[in-house]
């Protein structure tokens, strides 16, 4: 077939085009948030003194991170879902929620005596932490997935683990609810470990299901 | 033509003006193609099947595209993900012995039917697809006309012209 026939046919298809992204994204995040929810609540629940617990800045502080984390991700990963995107440029922008983390590592080491340190560290939570955060970000990683098969990335399977990044900080965000290690030196061993798995699997799984 | 002009055409076609789109496809497909012939001087790679695949990959993602940004960094980012995605399939194939080469290079001087990359991917419609990308496409029929020659309902034709296309964009290149 000639180019010129193509393009004929082309343009007589000119009408029906894709959904917009902008769409895509918004109902791709809301169905992730609400799918986290009900995996959430279904398997594990708040922690019983959520009320007290809401009174303490370490406690708090877990969500600025993983909601900083969450949103930071969301955004590039909206960039990064066009061909064009100029993934050295926008990638800096994940830097938000590692800077938060290490100002609090620093804040809790210096209010802190060291002997009580390893204690804070390993926690108590450390299983049913690695174990939850991925159970309850699969469903949003895939949903964002989907969205990203339907945009055209220049770089899938990067785009992939910024997808896993943004599903793991949605999840965190909800399994912080749950768990009683509020220690930033818990935080940032094993949600990161357990976040990094979900980026992996999002890298994985891009580069097999985001071909355009 | 510059950007601006470029972007207003788009727009135009996103909207659903064919001959819009028509004008638009005839201007992106002249930019890839002084853009990958400059790319494909080495080899085995026709400059023509870049242009191709890059246009049917525009038709695909065009909601992809920032109606208030500028079209040709788009453009170009769609045809080097293309030209790279070819470049890779070559890669992966073996490599011809001299006999292969003169045969080709025989074939080129007879100038025989070219062997278009689409034409494949145009094979594994569909009959229905099939048909209906034929008719409008090679045989330049208007939607009215293939519905009339096909037996088909006018709606019928744009769906299955638009998932035949879709399916060409996948299969391109991919055996």
């Amino acid at each position: 077939m000639e180019t010129q026939k193509l393009i004929k046919a082309l343009a007589v298809d000119a009408r029906r085009s894709g959904m917009s992204m902008a769409y895509a994204w918004s109902v791709a995040g809301f169905a992730a948030i609400a799918v986290a929810a009900i995996v959430f609540f279904l398997l594990l629940g708040a922690r019983t003194d959520i009320a007290d617990a809401a009174q303490t800045v370490r406690f708090l502080f877990k969500f600025v991170v993983t909601i900083a984390l969450a949103a930071s991700a969301f955004t590039l990963l909206h960039v990064m879902a066009r061909p064009e995107a100029d993934v050295r440029r926008t990638l800096p922008r994940l830097v938000v929620a590692p800077a938060l983390l290490l100002a609090a590592i620093a804040a809790e080491l210096a209010v802190t005596s060291p002997d009580t340190w390893p204690v804070r560290l390993v926690g108590t939570n450390s299983l049913v932490c690695l174990t939850f955060i991925p159970l309850i970000g699969i469903g949003p990683l895939a949903l964002l997935l989907a969205a990203l098969r339907h945009g055209a990335p220049s770089h899938p399977a990067l785009a992939g683990a910024v997808a896993g990044l943004t599903a793991g900080g949605i999840a965190a965000t909800f399994y912080a609810a749950h768990c009683t290690d509020d220690s930033p030196l818990f935080v940032a061993t094993w949600y990161t470990i357990a976040i990094a798995m979900l980026g992996l699997v999002g890298a994985l799984a891009a580069r097999r299901l985001v071909r355009w | 033509m510059d950007d601006r002009d470029l972007a207003q055409l788009f727009r135009a076609a996103l909207e659903g003006d064919e001959r819009a789109y028509g004008d638009f496809l005839q201007q992106a497909a002249e930019l890839v193609r002084a853009w990958a012939r400059r790319r494909t001087t080495f080899g085995r790679l026709d400059p023509e099947d870049v242009v191709q695949e890059t246009l049917l990959a525009v038709h695909v993602k065009r909601h992809t595209w920032r109606t208030d940004g500028p079209v040709m960094p788009w453009l170009y980012a769609i045809a080097r993900h293309k030209l790279v995605d070819a470049l890779r399939r070559l890669g992966r194939q073996p490599g011809m012995d001299i006999g292969e080469l003169q045969d080709e290079l025989a074939a080129e001087e007879a100038e025989t039917v070219r062997d278009w990359e689409i034409d494949r991917a145009l094979e594994a419609l569909t009959p229905g697809q099939r048909s209906v990308v034929t008719a409008i496409s090679l045989e330049g029929r208007t939607i009215a006309e293939a519905a009339r020659s096909l037996d088909m309902m006018e709606t019928a034709v744009r769906v299955a012209l638009h998932r035949g296309l879709a399916a060409i964009a996948k299969r391109f290149g991919r055996d």
